[in-house]
């Protein structure tokens, strides 16, 4: 396919390691924030392929894997009343909420659905304005134009039965709180190029200056990436800290305005809990007051839940880039892809997921004993934040 | 989900005030919103991302960075070549271009670029 396949010449690819192995004369952290970046890092072996001493760390960029467990809950309450129809990503569907997942709930007999586009949503409330149809709203602000228009859409046209559970979250304060940690070992970016696509990358300069990071808008092949990690060590080689474009065939430093537009008509900024990592200030999007009525929170009037994350699961530490799934006692045991413990196994995205998917670490050294009691032990309380970071240490 | 997919625009339309169109993703079809992306025209390339054009591909910016790219590894050879022997275990790279050993000990064995 036209601009996917000249981007993953394995002969160009040779030239960009060896150009990184020429210029690379320290060692270096580099984080990647998107998770489809970390998927073609990790399938591809591009870590591997880097300078001793060159590690990437794998960033919270899965929306799924962040989206934190309250707002499972919420969309599993939402969706077992029988007069919902429950629109979702595919991805969601596996996200193990408190006690169940989605997908379990369909099998249930409850009226999940996997959509495409919200706009799918939006036409499945249209064929069905006897039932209430609610859209699972996640991710971060490459899917934000899509659910703000699936929201400004229901109100120009007046379907009333279409509401959404918003949990959206935003790059850039995930940075800085990166950065702010005590523990933060990264010292330059890769941002998310389709994030910067619709956004731009005006916001990330303040933070290229005050943290003295250089971040690097790149793409999600392999040669993107090879050249957004080269030029992000180009940088600290020579002492800079500047925002870049290595994705300069879709991202221009504005973004794309009429999708702001329609964001900011739609949503506002507010905080936001991240699966694992905590409540961020100012981190997140929420609907408007005044498109209130489509908000399902509201409507279905869904309380607060109590985060109950599985005690083997590090999925915050693995998160924020201080642990990696090799150093967890569930990855490959008790936790896989067909049965999931925590988020960043559960989405195609996750680390988790993609390093089980490139078969790393998993020679047979952790197969599941029947005698292992990992499996038997009971849900902690308490916040979700602090609970990963305890079970991390 | 997140993933965004470059695909050619071949159909451009206005479904009850919203302008949408099909996209072309390697012989699949979708429909997309072009809403945010008016200036497109029938043949372009755009990133599309939950059924959404999220950019306009810059065909003359894609082209120049293959361009970039494929001259990159000449520098390489032309730099490798003024190093000598001086160093310790000086970078050594094969014909075609991949690093075999160096500074750095770790032999890259044809782990990025392969077929995806």
């Amino acid at each position: 396919m036209k601009y996917l396949d000249e981007y993953r010449d394995p002969v160009l690819a040779a030239k960009l390691v060896a150009e990184i192995h020429r210029i690379t004369t320290r060692p270096w952290t580099l984080m990647e924030v998107c998770g489809g970046q970390t998927h073609t890092i990790v399938k591809q072996g591009i870590d591997e392929a880097l300078p001793e001493g060159v590690r990437m760390i794998h960033g919270p960029g899965c929306p799924v894997c962040v989206t934190p467990l309250e707002q499972v809950d919420k969309a599993l309450a939402i969706a077992a009343r029988p007069d919902v129809i429950f629109t979702s990503y595919g991805d969601m569907l596996r996200v193990p909420g408190s006690t169940t997942d989605l997908l379990a709930l369909k099998a249930r007999g409850a009226d999940v659905r996997i959509v495409y586009s919200p706009l799918d949503a939006l036409k499945i409330a249209v064929a069905n304005p006897d039932r209430q149809v609610v859209f699972f709203a996640v991710g971060f602000e490459t899917t934000a134009p899509a659910n703000a228009m699936a929201v400004s859409e229901a109100a120009r046209r007046g379907i009333d039965n279409f509401s959404v559970l918003v949990s959206h979250v935003l790059v850039p304060p995930a940075m800085t709180a990166l950065l702010e940690s005590p523990n933060n070992r990264v010292q330059g970016f890769l941002a998310a190029g389709h994030v910067c696509a619709v956004m731009g990358w005006t916001e990330y300069e303040p933070i290229a200056a005050k943290y003295r990071v250089p971040i690097v808008v790149t793409g999600f092949e392999p040669l993107d990436l090879l050249e957004g990690i080269l030029m992000a060590i180009r940088q600290l080689e020579e002492g800079r800290h500047e925002v870049e474009n290595q994705y300069v065939r879709a991202v221009r430093r504005e973004g794309v305005p009429l999708a702001q537009e329609q964001i900011f008509e739609v949503f506002e900024v507010g905080e936001r809990t991240w699966r694992g990592v905590g409540e961020i200030p100012a981190s997140g999007y929420r609907l408007r007051e005044k498109y209130a009525r489509f908000d399902a929170e509201r409507k279905f009037d869904v309380g607060d839940i109590h985060t109950q994350e599985h005690p083997a699961c590090i999925a915050g530490a693995i998160l924020t880039g201080e642990k990696v799934p090799l150093d967890c006692t569930a990855y490959g045991a008790i936790c896989t892809p067909q049965k999931p413990l925590g988020a960043p196994m559960v989405s195609a995205e996750g680390t988790c997921a993609a390093f089980f998917a490139a078969g790393r670490g998993l020679g047979g050294l952790r197969t599941l004993s029947p005698a292992m009691p990992l499996v038997q032990v009971a849900p902690i309380s308490g916040g979700g934040a602090a609970t990963t970071a305890e079970a991390a240490r | 989900m997140c993933l965004g997919i470059p695909g050619r625009v071949v159909e451009i339309r206005d479904d009850a005030g919203l302008p949408m169109g099909k996209v072309d993703f390697g012989g699949v079809r979708k429909d997309a919103c072009l809403a945010y992306i008016p200036e497109v025209q029938l043949g372009d390339y755009v990133i599309i991302h939950v059924g959404f054009a999220i950019s306009r591909v810059d065909e003359e910016e894609a082209l120049k960075t293959l361009e970039i790219l494929a001259t990159m590894g000449d520098l390489v050879r032309a730099e490798l070549a003024t190093m000598g022997p001086g160093m310790d275990e000086p970078a050594v790279v094969s014909d075609d271009g991949t690093p075999v050993s160096g500074v750095f000990g770790a032999p890259v064995t044809g782990a990025p670029g392969g077929p995806a």
